[in-house]
């Protein structure tokens, strides 16, 4: 069996790791689950940047001693990534900023939970009731579901 | 049922890529600027990390961009903490290994992220990494001794006086180039500290900023009032 081939592996981690992201992103009902599966979608992202510039037998773009090398590899992604990660993590901060903040407020930090509160709140501002279905199912005490939620 | 199908999403989504992403010839870049710039650079900008001249001279004008972004991720953080009250609670001092840890490691972190930003154009690294790092010493006091007072309008006026550096470094680049941003003050010898122009003035204005900017955040997260529900 030979190995397989240098590129496969780094492109399959990239694609892995943005993968991991977006499945945490799309499944995960915690906000900090969430926040994470960002980070690793960043984190697979910039792995596909930096191989974008990559070439065999080629050294990093810094020159020693004034000697020119022969080959080196692309510097544009390399600097595009350096500013990403920072921006990252500046961004990052940000989020857990937000998080931290609806944590305060709600006291919970699962997406239905705070789904539900967020809407309620904002039905509540504007003073309209909450959107529900003429089909909805009438709760046991008669009175319609509209009604009843909207006042609650 | 909907993490199945989710699931099944990413495989797809991963495996389209993955096709698009063997079509391509590995280990030959498909860009031939990063080729041009490699040999180009020493000579027109004079640094010996081409990344640095690539990051402040050919995109000046997007890391400036790229501060923008982080003063407004750091400002809009500012905004939606806010200052703790006078009697808000703290968590309690750090056991004795992480305060003595803290006191050892704030001037070796000091002087490592001070050593990459003012080398950034000589070896790897530069002020967005030696940034992060000053902000890692100066946020390492608070996580030691949750109750300390964090001197935010003093890294305010940092970060401020950084940034307009940089915007000044540029408008001076126009005046006297014709361009903004261009480097200044002439090559120099490659790989001597003070060369490469006005690139190490402009790294430093960037890891100031960085550096004041993400340990404020950091310590506006710290600060945050712990609640218990």
């Amino acid at each position: 069996m030979t190995p397989p081939d240098l590129g496969i592996i780094l492109y399959t981690a990239a694609f892995a790791l943005a993968g991991i992201g977006i499945l945490g992103i799309v499944i995960s009902t915690h906000l900090v689950r969430i926040v994470l599966s960002i980070v690793l979608l960043e984190t697979g992202a910039n792995l596909l940047l930096m191989l974008s510039g990559f070439r065999f037998d080629a050294v990093a773009p810094v020159i020693v001693d004034g000697n020119l090398p022969a080959s080196m590899v692309d510097p544009v992604p390399q600097a595009l990534v350096l500013t990403a990660i920072v921006i990252g993590v500046a961004v990052q901060a940000f989020m857990m900023t937000l998080v931290l903040r609806l944590r305060r407020v709600y006291g919970t930090l699962d997406i239905r939970e705070l789904r539900e509160l967020l809407e309620r709140d904002l039905a509540h501002e504007a003073g309209i009731r909450l959107p529900s279905s003429e089909d909805a199912p009438v709760p046991s005490d008669g009175s319609p579901a509209v009604a009843r939620e909207g006042g609650a | 049922m909907r993490n199945a199908l989710s699931l099944l999403f990413v495989a797809g989504l991963a495996f389209l890529l993955f096709v698009i992403a063997a079509e391509l010839d590995f280990g030959a870049a498909p860009m031939l600027v990063g080729e041009g710039i490699n040999q180009a650079s020493p000579g027109q900008v004079g640094a010996a990390n081409i990344v640095t001249s690539v990051v402040l001279g050919y995109r000046a004008v997007d890391t400036l961009g790229e501060l923008a972004i982080l003063f407004a991720a750091a400002t809009a953080g500012g905004l939606m903490l806010g200052r703790p009250r006078a009697d808000a609670r703290h968590d309690p001092e750090a056991g004795f290994i992480l305060l003595a840890a803290a006191d050892l490691l704030f001037p070796l972190l000091l002087v490592v992220g001070l050593f990459i930003i003012v080398h950034g154009h000589l070896t790897p690294g530069g002020g967005f990494q030696g940034g992060v790092i000053l902000a890692a010493a100066f946020f390492l006091p608070l996580l030691a001794r949750p109750g300390t007072h964090f001197n935010h309008a003093g890294f305010a006026v940092v970060e401020g006086l950084a940034g307009a550096a940089f915007i000044v470094i540029g408008l001076l680049g126009l005046a006297r180039g014709g361009e903004f941003l261009m480097p200044l003050l002439g090559r120099g010898e490659m790989g001597s500290l003070l060369s490469a122009g006005s690139l190490p003035l402009l790294y430093i204005a960037v890891g100031l900023k960085v550096g004041t900017e993400l340990a404020g955040l950091m310590a506006h997260i710290a600060e945050y009032e712990a609640v218990d529900r």
